[in-house]
């Protein structure tokens, strides 16, 4: 997917736009913590036609304060909004080049007769089977049926280079919107209209189909009630005050100024824009989920399962040691076998050239162009070269080298039976070497954890997540590699149902599990996972089993996906906190400046010295707005995540956001004070 | 304040702690059904009592179930005594021949003797006769405590299930409550007291001549009884008007530590009841650190408080020393400051001084702790309160962690954060709404003994006490009007029961959840740390809810007094 800035100027734009839009109260009452602001905006718009619209003797002068108060409260509504336009624009952006993608495909629709007919996209269904052609645009996602192409998916994926698409097997689901760039395609249709990938990612991205997720729900529960409370508390104030002095009270418009600051207004205008930026972040690592619940349930993961070839292992076998037998040294050995591969072409066989140069020994092709290079076959089971001088040098299965050698007469070491299994007990694959038919010794093939692997793993158990890794390999093969890569855990000789049996287990008790599968045999395991990460290659069966479509089809992803998903919390969870710790300064700015009439000693509250009561309580008030702006980029950027144990990471928020949350309003309102001081405006 | 002073103070609850952990492990081996040394004396009598009542003991009950029984009997015993208290001039044990109540004084008394707070709109010695005192009062004040303290375990038992939907069996658990501890413990506790020079008598008032020929009635009755179960169940109702300060219900510094530890014993060993239910003795020993220490720093507060005096008295008069003004000399300021603090943070609600005549900050402390209400709190209530504010604070550290919040191994949800807010939200609601209408109505502020900030104070103390089910009096507050008896009445059951009803639901959501085995991912909630951020969120809810309402009273005036103004 293309990547976008993360601020343009025609982002900028709509969202200041979007902002007057979505004042609408229809839409305001889905946030109650920000409808409360907008109603508090227009009670006090009115006073400021008639501050004694709710009685008292208010001079003229009142109306420029209430003026100012109902200005703030309507920026403090066009911030929260602006926070999530802006959140929700890169989405739009976005969306609309995948838009144009969709519009106005042609497709070349097999009819009942064997002939085709040419109908818009948009008209095809489930079961229809279409042709493409080279240079076509594929018009809906499906299976091939026929046929065998290259495809360029970067309308999707963002990835130039082109892939491979063909009938059969775990490579044969295209997405409806990709262009396939050689040969020709049979593709039977599996979605409906309006129901394919790209449908799906519009909607995605536009935030259209987007739900709350529960930990949102439960927190927008909790903010309601707090605001309730704060409802309350800011209500009884005021026969509070009329009980202590009869005729004076406290002016509607500061009773207001106050329930403004002290309810949650910060993270209720940034939680839409976190959920939203959350999901976004999800997208930009090229990660499609198909729901916001995924998400946040990847950050519970307690489980992972990951299959060993090509997500833990590079999937390749490759030289790592040359072991030679009989009363041949390692350096012959070497000689040999890397003649024997000069001409390889396959990773084992380039894997042994490169270990041989590692170890110093290295051949020139164009000395052997005379040579005739034998190419592996199933029926010989080895490879190498003929030379021009006669000798011939092989390497090959150990079985297959050991009757070559007795056939042709020749005698086979004693040691090589026992270093042989050595090699097959650690896990290794052993390949003989010979020249003519002396056998000089074996090269040691290993399946090679990827770089950064056991990194990561300790990452997760630092996360507090069990890895799993699952493989067809035996056990003892299994162990080593666990062992190297620094997994938890491993099933060997692992069939389709041992990981749905696993996923039961860990399910019952009590864990989420997540796993990455791209063959159709995974599909049930995918959907029986909390989080079942499909490869975008994979199949279509899986791609609609799991719950997030990696785009890249990198398994490994899985580990960035959690962290997003723990970082979604958090974000939340730091702005809430902070949020409420403001409260703090803003009751020592607001409560000596309400009572000033009524209370005059409670100036011994006033410990920030702000000029005057009006100024306090501007002061209070311009901070509970502009903070939202100051945390937009907090909110779309995520608190940073970095594993660690759950109580020095609590600690660590709690201080920065808690300890900071209760510090920086008083400075911040302090200066404001100090702002609206020099410019005059303390006593209006 | 003196070294010896603060000394008392300490030792006090020394003994406490060390008498609360074995009480917690019987509290525990009582509540799980094991089998006790007086098995034989103890078991027939039980058994009986499930035959009397007729309840199965084998059934288990679900969330709703238990509630159920729980509100029902509760309901039975309101309607109960208050027929008592409208009849009992009529009936025997009347030596005194008090009258019966007005109906809106018993709807206040039975309110409060049902929910365990022990308001008193009357005063116990003129009008209250033997009969209402034992078998209205004194039976509340065992089955009061009694509810509050089954109503816990349930909820913990929620937190222990894994998908199953059993609390228990109510009728087994309160009987069983009854029969091995509260009985018992009250028992030796009355016998003690009445070797310590309490009264336990049916014989009317004595009419005494003063040595200067004057009539005294000296009332008198089943003090010691009372006064036992009355300490021992967090109730706190007085047989006399005074209360603890009288010097039949409380003659001697020794029966007031004695009274003292016997009103902390329960609460604080319920922490500790608490943590062997979790199999966690961390979490007990954490969370008993970071509520003693809260008690401690209030009860310091008020000492210090009270020990530095009046300075307008000493500018105008000429008067320097602590304020002594509504203590008894005979316990002095440590214990007495010691009583103010652990009464209020143990919501038991007895006095042994006039909180009326505290100085503003040494006024503060109480109201504090009754609008926390969880600083170890009142029997099982108090745990209660500690689990909904567990959960808020797991909730709000458990998204800083980035996992979704678990307690215990079990998932909050939706369903939890609903219940907890809502439970959270009575007692604002109660306390500042009740005052607001109270301030502003002609007949609230009628009652009003002190004008002004103090008399805001009195208005505010008195219906924190009732939310909270705590029971003391600030005193000064004339609450026998029509006006006060229902409003105080309503404000102590709603306080009790939607809070009681909104945490068995949550009990019952968390019973049948799956419990999660914690991995390093697994937000620690015995730890130091988790205590600290618990503590942070209850001090600034707390404050942020209730800060306004206490600078309009002891706040605002504390600045009054230390700027040497007198009210006007």
């Amino acid at each position: 997917m293309a990547k976008s800035a993360t601020f343009n100027r025609e982002i900028i734009s709509r969202a200041v736009g979007d902002s007057f839009v979505k004042l609408n109260p229809r839409v305001m009452i889905r946030n109650p913590v920000m409808f409360v602001v907008e109603i508090g905006f227009v009670i006090t718009l009115l006073l400021t036609f008639d501050p004694n619209l709710f009685g008292g003797h208010y001079p003229a002068t009142q109306r420029a304060y209430n003026l100012i108060v109902t200005i703030v409260l309507l920026v403090t509504v066009l911030f929260g909004n602006f926070a999530e336009a802006i959140a929700e624009g890169r989405g739009k952006a976005q969306a609309e080049s995948l838009r144009k993608t969709k519009t106005d495909l042609w497709a070349k629709r097999r009819t009942a007769n064997g002939g085709y007919e040419t109908v818009p996209a948009t008209t095809l269904r489930k079961g229809d089977v279409v042709q493409v052609a080279a240079g076509e645009t594929i018009p809906a996602d499906g299976e091939v049926m026929e046929g065998l192409g290259s495809v360029d998916e970067s309308a999707i994926t963002g990835e130039s280079a082109p892939v491979i698409r063909g009938a059969g097997g775990d490579f044969s689901s295209v997405t409806g919107g990709t262009k396939l760039l050689s040969d020709e395609l049979m593709i039977q249709v599996t979605v409906d209209p309006g129901e394919s990938f790209l449908d799906k990612m519009i909607s995605l991205v536009e935030g259209a189909s987007r739900q709350k997720t529960p930990n949102e729900i439960a927190l927008s529960v909790l903010l309601a009630g707090l605001t309730l409370i704060f409802l309350i508390v800011v209500d009884t104030l005021e026969p509070f005050a009329h009980y202590v002095h009869g005729s004076r009270s406290i002016d509607v418009a500061t009773l207001i100024a106050l329930l403004v600051c002290l309810i949650p207004t910060t993270i209720g205008a940034l939680l839409s824009a976190i959920g939203i930026a959350g999901m976004d972040r999800v997208i930009r690592f090229n990660v499609i989920a198909k729901s916001g619940k995924a998400v946040e349930a990847a950050g519970d993961i307690n489980t992972l399962i990951l299959d060993k070839t090509g997500t833990i292992t590079i999937g390749n076998r490759l030289a790592t040691e040359f072991i030679p037998v009989g009363s041949h040294t390692e350096q012959s050995l070497i000689e040999v076998a890397v003649l024997s591969s000069l001409f390889d072409e396959t990773p084992e066989g380039r894997s042994v050239v490169e270990l041989g140069k590692h170890k110093g020994v290295a051949y020139a092709r164009e000395n052997y162009h005379e040579a005739n290079n034998v190419e592996f076959s199933a029926d010989t089971r080895m490879s190498g070269l003929d030379l021009a001088n006669g000798q011939v040098v092989r390497k090959g299965a150990v079985d297959a080298i050991r009757q070559y050698v007795r056939q042709h007469g020749g005698t086979i070491p004693d040691d090589l039976e026992p270093k042989t299994n050595r090699i097959a007990k650690e896990g290794g694959t052993p390949l003989a070497v010979i020249q003519d038919h002396e056998v000089y010794g074996l090269i040691y093939l290993k399946d090679i954890v990827k770089p950064g692997m056991r990194e990561r793993f300790a990452e997760l158990r630092k996360m507090g997540i069990k890895t799993v890794m699952c493989t067809g390999d035996n056990p003892l093969t299994a162990a080593t590699i666990a062992e190297e890569a620094g997994v938890d855990e491993f099933i060997a000789e692992a069939k389709p149902e041992d990981k749905m049996r696993l996923i039961r287990t860990e399910q019952e008790d009590g864990k989420l599990v997540a796993m990455s599968g791209d063959g159709t045999n995974d599909a049930p395991a995918l959907a029986q996972a909390d989080v079942g990460l499909a490869m975008n290659t994979g199949t279509s069966a899986a791609k609609e089993a799991g719950n997030m479509v990696d785009l890249d089809s990198d398994p490994t992803k899985l580990i960035e996906v959690v962290a997003i998903g723990k970082q979604l919390l958090i974000t939340r969870g730091a702005i809430t906190t902070f949020s409420i710790a403001n409260d703090v300064a803003k009751y020592f700015a607001i409560i000596p400046a309400m009572f000033m009439a009524v209370l005059p000693n409670l100036k011994a509250l006033n410990i920030m010295f702000l000029t005057s009561p009006q100024s306090a309580i501007l002061s209070a008030l311009i901070f509970n707005a502009i903070i939202i702006p100051l945390l937009i980029p907090l909110a779309m950027k995520g608190v940073k995540y970095r594993p660690m144990s759950a109580t020095s990471m609590l600690m660590r928020n709690i201080f920065i956001y808690g300890v900071g949350g209760v510090i920086a309003p008083f400075i911040g309102i302090k200066a404001i004070d100090l702002i609206i001081t020099a410019l005059g405006l303390a006593h209006v | 304040m003196t070294v010896q002073g603060s000394l008392q103070i300490l030792v006090v609850l020394a003994i406490l702690l060390a008498i609360g952990i074995p009480v917690g492990g019987y509290l525990y081996r009582v509540s799980t059904g094991q089998r006790s040394k007086l098995e034989g004396v103890f078991a027939p009598f039980e058994r009986l009592l499930y035959r009397l009542v007729g309840v199965n003991p084998s059934v288990e009950m679900d969330w709703k179930a238990y509630l159920k029984a729980l509100l029902l009997v509760n309901l039975v015993m309101m309607l109960f005594v208050y027929l008592v208290f409208r009849l009992m001039g009529h009936l025997p044990l009347n030596p005194d021949h008090l009258p019966s109540m007005s109906w809106d004084l018993a709807f206040n008394t039975a309110a409060s003797f049902v929910t365990n707070t022990n308001w008193q709109n009357y005063a116990g010695e003129a009008s209250m006769t033997y009969l209402g005192q034992m078998i209205a009062i004194t039976f509340l004040q065992f089955t009061s405590g009694a509810t509050g303290f089954v109503a816990a375990i349930a909820f913990v038992r929620g937190f222990i299930n894994n998908r199953r939907s059993s609390l228990g069996n109510f009728w087994v658990d309160i009987i069983r409550l009854h029969v091995r501890v509260l009985i018992p413990f009250a028992l030796v506790f009355a016998v003690a007291l009445v070797g310590l020079g309490l009264p336990e008598t049916l014989q009317g008032a004595q009419i005494a001549h003063t040595l200067q020929g004057a009539l005294q009635t000296i009332s008198r009755g089943p003090v010691a009884s009372l006064e036992a179960i009355k300490q021992l169940g967090t109730n706190g109702g007085g047989f006399f008007n005074a209360n603890s300060a009288h010097p039949f219900e409380d003659p001697t510094a020794l029966t007031t530590v004695l009274e003292i530890i016997a009103m902390g014993l329960f609460p604080t060993a319920l922490i500790f009841t608490f943590g062997k239910f979790m199999r966690n003795r961390k979490l007990a020993i954490m969370l008993y650190s970071f509520l003693i220490a809260m008690v401690i720093a209030g009860v310091f507060v008020v000492y210090g408080s009270e020990a530095a005096g009046n300075p307008i008295l000493h500018h105008l008069l000429g008067i320097t020393g602590a304020n002594m003004e509504g203590k008894e000399v005979r316990f002095g300021l440590p214990l007495t400051s010691l009583f103010v603090g652990t009464t209020t943070a143990y919501t038991t609600g007895a006095v042994n001084a006039m909180h009326d005549s505290l100085t503003p900050m040494g006024g503060l402390i109480p109201i504090v702790f009754m609008m926390f209400n969880l600083v170890f709190g009142g029997k099982g209530a108090g745990l209660l309160n500690i689990l909904m504010f567990l959960i808020i604070t797991v909730f709000l550290s458990g998204l800083m962690v980035g996992r979704t919040p678990e307690i215990f191994g079990k998932k909050i949800e939706v369903r939890e954060i609903k219940l907890a807010t809502t439970a959270m939200l009575v007692h604002p609601f109660l306390i500042l709404v009740l005052t607001a209408i109270a301030v502003t109505t002609k007949t609230g502020i009628a009652s009003m003994n002190n004008t002004y900030l103090h008399g805001f104070s009195e208005v505010l103390y008195a219906f924190t006490s009732g939310a909270a089910n705590n029971g003391s009096a600030f005193a000064g507050l004339n609450g026998n009007t029509p006006f006060y008896n229902v409003s105080i009445g309503l404000d102590m059951l709603l306080g009790r029961y939607v809070s009681i009803i909104a945490m068995f639901a949550i009990a019952g959501s968390l019973a049948m959840k799956a419990v999660i085995p914690e991995s390093s991912g697994t937000l620690k909630t015995d730890t130091f740390s988790f205590g600290f951020v618990f503590v942070a969120v209850v001090v600034i809810v707390g404050a942020l809810t209730f800060f306004p309402a206490l600078v309009v009273g002891p706040i605002g005036e504390q600045i009054q007094m230390w700027s040497g103004q007198l009210s006007p």
